[in-house]
């Protein structure tokens, strides 16, 4: 088991490296580049003076030697200029005392994720703040989401084909057809609009950061929720049905074990192996719609500080942003491997 | 004039559509009455959901097909009409000229369009791109799926842990990479669809030669004609004047591809491949032990043909369902784009664009979001009901 | 008849029904049908069955005859699609589409218990097997769950498997298939039902497996004081273990009866072609060749007017036979001897009525075949997914060396893991041999993986497989098949001479030309075994390796796919490598057998002189389990302990020593240390084993056919 989780974090790493690297490299090409100094200085900016922007930040030198100095295996450039010294380690024009002073490197290794050019704010903390606040929503989101989807996938697989199932089956179909954007757009224009005038939930979640309500929360959380929640619940419909038709499930029903208990005892656990695995590579998909949801109601996490970054090229901001999304979703992966051999004892070693 | 009432609109609407509701009419009681000769097809006929999806989804390709041949729109989706701006739907258009609608059946926009004529527009738009780039997606992920679960091993582990590279990258950052204008300049995307679109030409080359390498007086000229017609078309998609990849001379260049959709195009297949791939490799591992690729195998047929004529064929049932959940899925994807503003032409008449235009009026004016989003929800979900019909008429064989 | 009254041994509460005579479950006019969007389509027709207290009946036919919906029937299991049409289940005196919900599921596991075909599918894979079992008596009587754990090792002791606190605390995947049916058994055993239902127990399982679960249950039959309704597609074991017997046609039932009379004094003509067409012993290819059932199993819904089996039936009259549906009549003079024939009594049995027509022995050829000193070893991960990726070293073969003459039956017979369908491989190229020699007229192939032979050489080997449903391309046409396997061999130089070859082809396997246009699931398992025996021959095969072709066959339908494959061999003087786990079929159409066990020959010689003493002691125990379905047949009875060891894992020194019961005769513990050596006895008759001359003439022969 030991070795299985090592070599699984050895992949997870490598997997980082090389994303982080393509992020690396897609944001330094250099029309991206040009856009940065045009925004940081000014539009008007000739090509000389872009080329001098870039050059005086560091941006021009090989692609690779930037790569490991954001990694911190690679010392922080520095630059002799007009009236200083600039360099990777320091903010601004320094002098030459205390670039010397400066630590040598300073990479993520060094705990040193860069600075923000939107934001004009260390990196670290912004995407900290950030993701704590989309924690919350996603906290929200799966508390909702998974009993949810787990009941209804359960309940429509435990009689195939009757009432039951065609209705709750017809309501997960129709929630997977529905991205964020499309019921997010309806549940505001039901619930807070004022042409229809129910107004019964606040149609942004800006004051749902400070301070979380069911009012100002519960539209944003039900617009993730139920778009995970129908291919989840689905899934778990599917899994269900294979196992309510397999041989073992006649053996209980011919040992003469009551409905409830074969769905209790026999069933469940078995059909609940696929839709875990399911729920944890949602994670990927549930990032898009957290980005979405974020702007739709206009609430400041992790999803919109991508936004941001993303539009306006912040390099390291972005670096920051995809570290945090792959490892997020790396570890669930992890994680859904680590319980699927816990849920399935045909896997677990002897 | 007056503004038309509710009744009225619909009417109206249902009137516009006569060509849609014709050609539905002429394609289920043709295909009902040969249904016994149209194998899987076929069978969808006695499907209620199946067929209800099937419905929904052939409703918007005509939608779309007569749209883009004017047929139902009532006014030019992109013009601008002063003094309708935000209007409710049904709202009578001031100084219309003879020989013209009169009135803006679902409301105009922020910019003053004709709501309705913007939907239909749209439907034209997400027909062609979402089935296409499917297309696309499958061909790069069976012809790398195949070979993976077939000979396993180092390549397998090659493939695979790039497919879980990309599926591990969250869509959204990836589309901000990739389809922004200063992206399209560098010419990355243009490059990655030289790359991608080579597929479909290795996988018809390769499917032609395994199941006629025996015959050669057959098989070179029909390899020459197919592949030459396809790398042709190929040139012509990839190729296009003033930018990165510019190999092929106007005169000979069949089509031009504006920069903005075919970078949303290549996206969108690049994010779809790799989840075809692990299907096509997952189905490859569990037919590959058949006794049927056994046989193959023992009068010495070579890896491609085994792998393109005995284990694809078979594995088409799950392909097939996959395929329409796919479309379902890339027609949300390519909303997604719309709804940041990403890739297509901010005047752009697609739905996720309208959404996004559409929202942020939304506690004000409703009509302008809900066509597009109703529009897309229901051929979604008709997508995803098709293939719930499929999967289960396919199963009771 | 019995009176009979259940003494139970545990204090438990009393929840069983009480009742005084008559027969334990009794059938009366039955008939069950399934519903589909289409039709009905009638399962069960006009079936009747007593069983009586302690009383165990097989139930007999061919798949699709309706023999599990008459078990499936009795337990009211029927599905969402199926329903009782008519007639009367009754156990105990209670008439079972009566009882309510509550009661049924009071009966079921309780009082009616079920074994299944598929030991690993019928245990839940996420459930301790001791939480399986404890769950029966919970369930019935309510006692306590010390209690029932108590009994549970009771009973899995009873079953024979060694360590029971293990076993109970282990999940099913944890355990072999032979102890997985014993835990079946066991679980069905737990509450003491009076009447346990068997639905082709031991299908699943090896030969000396098998042999040794159809013992345990024959005991605890005796044991439990339990009636039992066996059914089963083979008549051996029905012979075995029942005391009476009913034989299934089409979803009736046509011959009724004792063991004794219905094999003895048989009164229908489906059961006279049935023991025609199986191999028992004093069965020969060429003097007494098998005689297979012309046509096919009628479906359900084209079943014929009249009689079920009219169409095949070589007594059929016109006008007769194929009028009204035709009752079960007594048979006069003989116990509840039924038959549903309107000419029995007509018929003269003592004759086999078909005209058996005897063959010309065929003459054996010069070598074509070498095989020298070979060995297969495989490197595998022993657990890639946790493993640090540890190496180990499956001896797939070990030594292989022999013969196989022109015109010759060469038969390998082993149970799973014996190294049978590697060497397979190895012959065909699919895998390269480890070491020793392959010599095809001299050529060494060995080395040489499939895609490095010439068209001939792959042309002149090839393989039919086992499994009909598996052998064909699913998506393509039967002709289209055939066809490519004459492009890939250089067959004809143009499509008109390969479409010409591909129809003579159909011709030679006798199956209607039309055939080529259909699709492979339009044909029946023993049409598709066809396809794939003339896909086989279509670049004029040489060697022919048939890896077990007509296990997966109905009886009926094996013989004339065995007739097929001797035809042929006869007209094209083809080598056959036969390879089967049935000894019957070996017997009668081989030349020669080879004995493999764990990846070694154990026994090699002419097939004189493999079915007659001395034998190695695994074919001594392969012999004995090999139900035969004679009467006259006395059997040694030698029921091996435990299960077939690992192949990743075998035993030090001979490979047979930890189930051997000669082993005690060889000293200084020889056979745990080495492997013995081969002993050449006469005439090429080799054997792999420790015991001296002296000892191998001491044995007996294990069948011996009662003088009549």
């Amino acid at each position: 088991m030991g070795v299985f989780i090592l070599r699984r974090i050895g992949v997870m790493i490598l997997t980082a490296l090389c994303l982080t690297f393509i992020v690396f490299f897609m944001t330094n090409l250099y029309p991206n580049l040009e856009k940065l100094a045009k925004t940081q200085g000014n539009f008007r900016m000739t090509e000389a003076e872009v080329q001098s922007y870039l050059d005086r930040n560091g941006y021009l030198q090989p692609i690779f030697s930037k790569y490991a100095q954001w990694l911190g295996v690679a010392p922080g450039w520095t630059k002799a200029v007009n009236d200083g010294v600039r360099g990777r380690c320091v903010h601004g024009t320094v002098s030459v005392d205390e670039i010397n002073n400066a630590p040598k490197y300073c990479g993520i290794l060094q705990g040193n994720w860069g600075f923000s050019t939107v934001f004009k704010n260390d990196v670290g903390p912004l995407v900290l703040a950030r993701l704590g606040l989309t924690g919350k929503l996603m906290m929200w989101v799966l508390l909702l989401m998974i009993p949810l989807a787990l009941m209804i996938g359960v309940l429509a697989g435990m009689r195939e084909g009757s009432a039951t199932d065609r209705s709750l089956s017809t309501i997960s179909i129709v929630t997977t057809a529905t991205p964020e954007y499309v019921s997010g757009v309806i549940f505001v224009a039901v619930f807070a609009s004022s042409t229809v005038g129910l107004k019964w939930f606040k149609g942004t979640a800006t004051a749902a950061m400070e301070d979380a309500t069911f009012n100002n929360f519960f539209l944003p959380v039900l617009t993730i929720a139920l778009y995970g929640m129908g291919y989840i619940a689905r899934m778990t419909r599917a899994s269900m049905t294979e196992v309510m038709t397999a041989q073992f499930i006649r053996t209980a029903r011919l040992k003469g074990a009551s409905f409830l208990r074969i769905v209790l005892k026999h069933a469940l656990r078995n059909a609940l192996i696929a839709p875990f695995t399911v729920i944890m590579l949602q994670f990927p998909w549930l990032l898009n719609g957290v980005v979405i949801v974020e702007t739709l109601f206009n609430y400041k996490g992790f999803g919109w500080l991508l936004v941001q970054a993303a539009g306006n090229n912040d390099i390291e901001l972005l670096l920051a942003v995809s570290v945090a999304s792959v490892v997020v979703v790396l570890l669930t992966q992890l994680i859904s491997d680590i319980g699927y051999v816990f849920l399935n004892p045909r896997i677990r070693i002897s | 004039m007056e503004p038309m009432n509710w009744w009225a609109i619909i009417a109206q609407i249902f009137w516009q559509f006569i060509p849609v509701w014709i050609a539905l009419i002429l394609l289920f009681s043709v295909s009902f009455i040969y249904k016994k000769r149209l194998g899987l097809y076929g069978k969808l006929y006695d499907s209620a959901i199946g067929l209800i999806g099937f419905g929904l989804v052939m409703f918007w390709v005509f939608v779309g097909v007569f749209g883009a041949m004017d047929f139902i729109i009532t006014h030019d989706p992109l013009s601008q009409v002063s003094g309708m701006k935000n209007k409710p739907p049904g709202t009578p258009m001031r100084g219309a000229t003879a020989g013209e609608f009169g009135y803006y059946l679902l409301g105009g926009d922020n910019l003053a369009r004709d709501v309705f004529s913007r939907v239909v527009k749209g439907a034209w738009i997400v027909t062609q791109i979402a089935p296409l780039a499917t297309l696309f997606a499958f061909m790069v992920g069976i012809t790398l799926g195949l070979p993976a679960g077939y000979y396993g091993g180092r390549l397998d582990i090659l493939l695979s842990f790039i497919a879980n590279l990309i599926l591990a990258f969250p869509v959204i950052l990836l589309f901000y990479l990739l389809v922004t204008p200063e992206i399209v300049a560098t010419g990355v995307p243009s490059y990655m669809a030289t790359v991608l679109f080579v597929f479909p030409l290795i996988f018809a080359g390769v499917l032609l030669n395994s199941r006629f390498h025996t015959q050669p007086k057959v098989r070179t000229p029909l390899l020459i004609i197919v592949l030459g017609i396809m790398f042709w078309t190929y040139l012509s998609l990839v190729s296009e004047p003033g930018s990165k990849v510019d190999l092929l001379p106007s005169s000979l260049d069949l089509f031009d591809i504006p920069g903005g959709i075919l970078v949303v195009f290549v996206s969108v297949v690049f994010v779809n491949a790799p989840t075809v791939f692990r299907i096509v490799r997952g189905l490859t591992l569990d037919i590959k032990t058949r006794d049927y690729v056994a046989a193959a195998q023992t009068r010495g047929e070579g890896s491609w043909y085994i792998m393109l004529w005995e284990i694809l064929p078979n594995a088409r049932g799950p392909l097939i369902v996959d395929f329409c959940l796919r479309i379902g899925y890339t027609t949300i994807l390519l909303g997604t784009l719309g709804f940041f503003g990403l890739g297509l032409p901010p005047e752009s008449p697609d739905w996720g664009t309208t959404i996004n235009e559409g929202r942020k009026l939304l506690s004000i004016y409703l009509h302008p979001a809900l066509p597009p989003a109703i529009a897309l929800l229901s051929l979604v979900l008709g997508l995803n009901l098709l293939a719930d019909g499929l999967r289960e008429e396919s199963l009771k064989d | 008849m019995f009176h009979c009254k259940i003494v139970f041994s545990f204090g438990e509460k009393m929840n069983k029904i009480t009742y005084q005579d008559g027969p334990i479950l009794e059938i009366n006019k039955l008939s069950i049908s399934f519903f589909t969007r289409l039709r009905e389509i009638p399962a069960v027709m006009d079936f009747s069955v007593n069983v009586q207290p302690r009383e165990a009946v097989g139930l007999v036919g061919e798949s699709g005859c309706g023999k599990s919906t008459v078990a499936l029937g009795i337990m009211q299991d029927l599905g969402k699609n199926g329903r009782v049409v008519g007639g009367s289940i009754k156990f105990k005196g209670r008439d079972l589409s009566q009882v309510s919900d509550v009661e049924l599921r009071d009966i079921r596991g309780n009082e009616i218990a079920m074994i299944y075909q598929e030991p690993m599918a019928s245990l839940n894979p996420a459930m301790r097997i001791g939480k399986q079992l404890i769950e029966v008596p919970i369930i019935h009587e309510g006692i306590s769950e010390r209690e029932a754990v108590m009994r549970a090792l009771e009973v899995v002791r009873d079953v024979k498997l060694p360590d029971p606190e293990r076993i109970l605390k282990s999940y099913p995947h944890q355990l072999s298939g032979g102890q997985q049916q014993r835990i079946v058994i066991a679980m069905a055993l737990m509450s003491k039902p009076s009447l346990l239902i068997l639905d082709e127990p031991t299908t699943a399982l090896d030969v000396t497996v098998e042999a040794a679960v159809v013992e345990l249950v024959k005991d605890l039959g005796k044991k439990y004081g339990t009636s039992m309704l066996f059914i089963s597609h083979n008549l051996g074991l029905v012979l075995e273990t029942c005391d009476r017997i009913c034989v299934m046609y089409s979803g009736e039932a046509v011959e009724r009866g004792s063991i004794k009379d219905v094999f003895d004094e048989m009164q229908h003509p489906y059961t006279q072609a049935l023991f025609q067409s199986i191999p028992l012993p004093g069965a020969d290819k060429n003097e007494r060749p098998l005689v297979a059932i012309p046509g096919n199993f009628p479906l359900p819904h084209e079943r014929p007017k009249g009689c079920n089996f009219g169409p095949r039936c070589r007594y059929f009259e016109k006008e007769r036979c194929d009028v009204t549906d035709i009752p079960m009549s007594l048979v006069p003079s003989n116990d509840r001897h039924a038959t549903r024939c309107l000419r029995f009594q007509e018929i003269d049995w003592a004759t086999s009525g078909g005209s058996v027509e005897e063959k010309e022995k065929t003459k054996i050829g010069d070598v074509v075949l070498k095989i020298e000193d070979l060995k297969k070893y495989y490197e595998v991960a022993s657990n890639t997914l946790f493993d640090g990726g540890n190496k180990r070293v499956v001896k797939a073969n070990e030594t292989l060396s022999f013969e196989a003459h022109e015109s010759e039956t060469l038969a390998i017979v082993g149970e799973s893991g014996c190294g049978k369908s590697t060497f397979a491989k190895v012959l065909m190229g699919l895998e390269t041999a480890t070491q020793g020699q392959i010599l095809l007229d001299d050529r060494n192939i060995e080395q040489v993986p499939i895609e490095q032979r010439n068209k001939k050489t792959v042309g002149e080997v090839q393989m039919v497989f086992q499994n009909p449903f598996d052998t064909l391309n699913p998506s393509m046409t039967v002709g289209r098949q055939i066809i490519r396997a004459l492009e890939i061999f250089g067959v004809g130089d143009s499509n008109e001479a390969r479409q010409q070859r591909m129809l003579e082809l159909l011709d030679l396997v006798k199956l209607p030309r039309s055939f080529a246009e259909r699709m492979p699931r339009q044909l029946s398992g023993g049409q598709k075994q066809r396809v794939g025996i003339a896909r086989a021959f279509a670049g004029d095969a040489r060697i022919v390796v048939a890896d077990e072709p007509v296990s997966a066959l109905d009886v009926s339908v094996q013989a004339a796919v065995t007739d097929l494959l001797m035809e042929i061999q006869r007209e094209q003087k083809i080598t056959l490598l036969f390879i089967s786990h049935d000894l019957s079929i070996v017997r009668y159409l081989s030349d020669r057998v080879i004995v493999m066990y764990l990846g070694h020959v154990v026994e090699l010689g002419s097939t004189e002189q493999v079915f007659s003493p001395p034998y190695h002691p695994y074919t001594e125990a392969l012999l004995s389990a090999v139900p035969i379905a004679d009467t006259s047949v006395q059997k040694q009875h030698i029921v091996l302990e435990g299960d077939i060891p690992s192949a990743m894992n075998p035993p030090s020194g001979c490979p047979f020593h930890t189930r051997c019961r000669w082993k005690s005769e060889v000293p200084y513990n020889l056979c745990e240390r080495d492997i013995p050596e081969v002993q050449e006895l006469d005439n090429g008759h080799q054997i792999k084993c420790h015991l001296s001359n002296k000892q191998l003439d001491r044995m007996e022969p294990v069948i011996k056919i009662a003088a009549e």
